[in-house]
């Protein structure tokens, strides 16, 4: 017993202070806000209508099938990724890292290049509707998945491996002993974020699913904008916060403690999955994943290539995505390499605060107390990091978490012998073995962020242009050509930085 | 003792003015400024008339410049607000924030007339339908035949409850039908294959085929004839009229910048702000502009007739009208 709690993490000043931000800047957005409302129309403010259950209903349906769909072939794409090698396997990875960063109106339109009226798989799927739902949803969710499972498998024990072959286990038997140990701890993790994503969808949502689909997130938005009846704004606010408290109640209830044996830092060498079956069936899943996700990225290529253009607009836009997209990544990873060694279910309901509650709220919330600075640049630019990096932090963590879990079961006895704390154990243990995960949270976290459009649309203004802003300006005065220029740039950025990470990331390899 | 603090203190009120110039500060929506909007060529006209500064604060859309008046309230920073619509009008009014403009309305050239004297219009632009003529040879010439026309032929249109035009296209469908604007949306509901979140997203489908008519506005055509040389894209003419969305500005009452607010309003209405409007806001200018209006302008429809709700009216129906219409189309 007494080892098991040596295992729990320490949890320090730091873990607790950046835990209090995060929270107390979620609190600070809805506070003002719950003030507003009661201010101006009293506790009646807050009241529900019928409709709400049916567009509660109609959200949580397309989440669970989109989440499903994303989740299940994302475990087992992941898995044929790690234990397969064929050319072209990196460049697959980063493509992968691709959908995160477009925004949604962009992938739409690829995907009507593709499953569009008169084009090359013209019928094939009913883009408009559920069908059309669900593929986007898919398109934008299944490689984030992988990406999360491929990761999480890459901190699987090497000597696990070689254990498994030398005891002959079959791939089946490798699956439940070896990897599953693992990815149970992370599958209801990525599961709940990509279920608060799908939940959260807006405009392909109501641009493939017109006004039958209503999700919740719609109806918040038609409160806060077109009502602007912030008690009701507020009151569906609170259904999503409880459902998501549920969700990750639920997720925490699943998620038991990885028994993984912590190894040594070898490199991974899977000898499982070689057989014919397997290898067909993984290049099956390989060859599904890239089916999902190419044929749109093609038509973005297409569609923009000849409209690439580096005007001063695009640079200046670039700029500022960039400069957003690096600031917010710090600042989660400052923020995430203190919440991600927490497991307790309050600190899980913390990293996932921002997808709980919508950002267009917390946003309002934030300019309400803010408004004495309102047209201070500086404020505008640096409340849309703070929002950034908050939407982010959670898939951050999702990607820090198994590797801390890793790092403690190795080294936090050693650790505690030698009691090496602070700079030296951030310098010698925890860099060191923590890199890569720390290198592709980091990507993961500024892809996100030059990606976004909520950010800058709830509290931009004073000319912070950045790339998604500039597609949605561009198309608002006709020149969708030039939208399709800057959205292939913005797809080429984001393929540039998961080769720089990937690059980067392996290059500190310890050992 | 006290008339050197006197003196001192109207020095330095003194050098403050002489050091600063005055910042009008006017709220508008996004579209307007920036790279592609007419924005930074009417500040530039305006500042020569002045010693000062126009500061434009850019938000979404003219919603969002409400919603940000909303929450502001009378601490707003905005002198200006220019961007709201006719529908928005009326709950911007209640704000209690809008002063008048003191400008003499019958410059103002819109449709119908112009007599408010709290906001001012600078731009209009009727709504319509523009199809693809490749692809529909014979447009639709009534609100009657679009919405009982072939469901095969798709058209996209935008949410009401997240887009003006979309709002624009409930109101139209409200005048001129009434109590049976339910029933007609059921009928139209067939041949609507995209009901968009934005202007954005439908016209960037249509222009992508993926429908054949699009809900816009009757100036869109000319945007594809003057810049891209194509007629490829025109506006179907109904006989029922058109709807018709105007643009307007006000001025804060309690502005420590009134007069220059006030004189902004003037410069609205003249050739300096409305020379912007046609070919860069794609819009109708609201006064007369130096040159004529490009020859495209002439082959654009010209509505027989203008529907109009008072801002008033749709204020106080909205909501109700907004679930009639999303009832009849989930019906």
């Amino acid at each position: 017993m007494n080892g098991s709690k040596l295992l729990m993490a320490e949890r320090t000043y730091q873990h607790f202070a950046a835990q209090m931000l995060v929270l107390s800047s979620v609190i600070l957005g809805l506070v003002p806000l719950i003030w507003f409302a009661i201010s101006r129309g009293g506790l009646s403010a807050f009241r529900l209508d019928a409709g709400v259950w049916d567009v509660l209903a109609f959200t949580l349906e397309q989440a669970f099938l989109s989440t499903v769909l994303s989740v299940v072939p994302g475990l087992f794409i992941a898995r044929a990724m790690a234990r397969q090698n064929f050319p072209g396997h990196t460049w697959l990875l980063r493509l992968f890292a691709v959908p995160t960063a477009l925004p949604a109106i962009v992938v739409v339109l690829a995907l009507t290049s593709i499953y569009g009226n008169k084009h090359l798989l013209g019928g094939w799927i009913e883009l408009y509707g559920w069908g059309g739902i669900l593929l986007a949803h898919v398109f934008f969710n299944l490689p984030l998945a992988v990406r999360l499972f491929y990761e999480a498998s890459e901190q699987i024990a090497p000597e696990n491996f070689r254990l498994s072959a030398q005891l002959s286990f079959t791939d089946k038997e490798v699956f439940w002993h070896v990897e599953w140990p693992v990815l149970r701890n992370i599958v209801p993790r990525v599961s709940a974020l990509i279920f608060l994503l799908c939940a959260a969808s807006f405009v392909i949502v109501l641009t493939l699913g017109g006004p039958t689909a209503t999700t919740l997130e719609v109806a918040i938005y038609q409160s806060l904008r077109l009502d602007f009846d912030i008690g009701r704004a507020l009151t569906l606010g609170f259904i999503q916060i409880v459902l998501c408290f549920v969700l990750v109640a639920l997720s925490g209830r699943v998620m038991l403690q990885s028994v993984t044996h912590a190894g040594n830092q070898l490199f991974q060498r899977r000898f499982d999955g070689q057989g014919s079956v397997s290898r067909f069936i993984d290049l099956t899943m390989i060859v599904f994943g890239a089916l999902v996700v190419l044929p749109p990225l093609f038509a973005l290529v297409s569609s923009g290539f000849m409209q690439l253009q580096i005007s001063p607009q695009v640079l200046s836009a670039s700029g500022f995505s960039l400069g957003i997209g690096f600031v917010s990544a710090c600042l989660d990873l400052i923020l995430a390499w203190n919440t991600a060694q927490q497991t307790d279910w309050f600190s899980q309901g913390i990293a996932l605060s921002a997808l709980i509650v919508p950002p267009a709220v917390m946003a309002t919330g934030w300019f309400i107390l803010l408004q004495p600075f309102s047209d201070s640049l500086i404020m505008v630019i640096a409340s849309i990091i703070a929002l950034n990096a908050l939407m982010a932090l959670p898939f951050v963590v999702s990607i820090l978490a198994p590797a801390f879990e890793r790092r403690r079961k190795k080294h936090d006895r050693l650790c505690a012998q030698l009691a090496l704390s602070g700079w030296q154990k951030l310098r010698n243990i925890d860099l060191p073995l923590m890199w890569r995960p720390l290198v592709q949270s980091f990507l993961l976290g500024f892809i996100l962020s030059i990606g976004d459009l909520t950010a800058i649309t709830l509290l931009g203004n004073q000319g912070v242009v950045t790339l998604p802003s500039l597609i949605q300006i561009q198309m608002g005065h006709y020149r969708g050509s030039d939208a399709a220029g800057t959205a292939l740039l913005l797809a080429i950025l984001s393929l540039v930085c998961a080769w720089a990470a990937q690059r980067f990331g392996d290059q500190y390899d310890p050992d | 003792m006290k008339k050197i603090l006197l003196s001192a203190t109207m020095l330095l009120a003194l050098g403050a003015v002489a050091q600063a110039k005055d910042i009008l500060t006017v709220y508008t929506y996004e579209s307007f400024v920036g790279d592609y909007g007419p924005g930074a060529k009417i500040k530039a006209k305006f500042e020569e008339t002045c010693d000062c500064e126009v500061k434009w604060v850019s938000l979404g859309d003219g919603v969002a410049v409400l919603n940000r008046l909303k929450l502001e309230g009378k601490d707003t920073k905005a002198d200006v607000v220019l961007g709201l619509d006719t529908n928005l009008t009326a709950e911007a009014h209640d704000l209690g924030v809008f002063g008048k403009h003191g400008v003499d309305v019958s410059r103002a050239k819109v449709p119908g007339g112009w007599t408010d004297s709290e906001f001012l219009p600078y731009d209009y632009g009727h709504f319509a339908f523009v199809y693809n003529t490749e692809l529909i040879k014979k447009p639709p010439n009534s609100l009657e035949e679009l919405v009982n026309g072939d469901p095969k032929q798709k058209i996209a249109l935008e949410d009401p409850r997240s887009s003006t035009p979309g709002l624009g296209f409930l109101l139209w469908m409200k005048t001129v039908y009434g109590d049976q604007a339910a029933e007609k949306w059921k009928v139209l509901k067939n041949r609507v294959l995209i009901t968009a979140p934005g202007w954005n997203e439908a016209y960037a489908l249509f222009t992508k085929g993926e429908v054949s008519m699009v809900f816009s506005y009757v100036t869109s055509p000319a945007y594809h004839m003057i810049e891209e040389k194509t007629d490829k894209y025109q506006a179907a003419n109904f006989v029922e009229g058109h709807y018709l969305q105007i643009e307007v500005a006000g001025l804060i009452e309690a502005s420590p910048h009134k007069a220059l607010a006030q004189k902004f309003m003037d410069f609205i209405l003249t050739p300096g702000f409305q020379d912007n409007i046609p070919t860069i806001n794609w819009m109708m200018p609201a006064s007369a502009t130096t040159a004529p209006l490009p020859a495209e302008f002439d082959k654009l429809v010209k509505p027989a007739k203008t529907l109009l709700y008072s801002p008033q009216e749709v204020n106080a129906h909205r909501r109700e009208w907004i679930n009639e219409w999303f009832k009849a189309v989930n019906g």
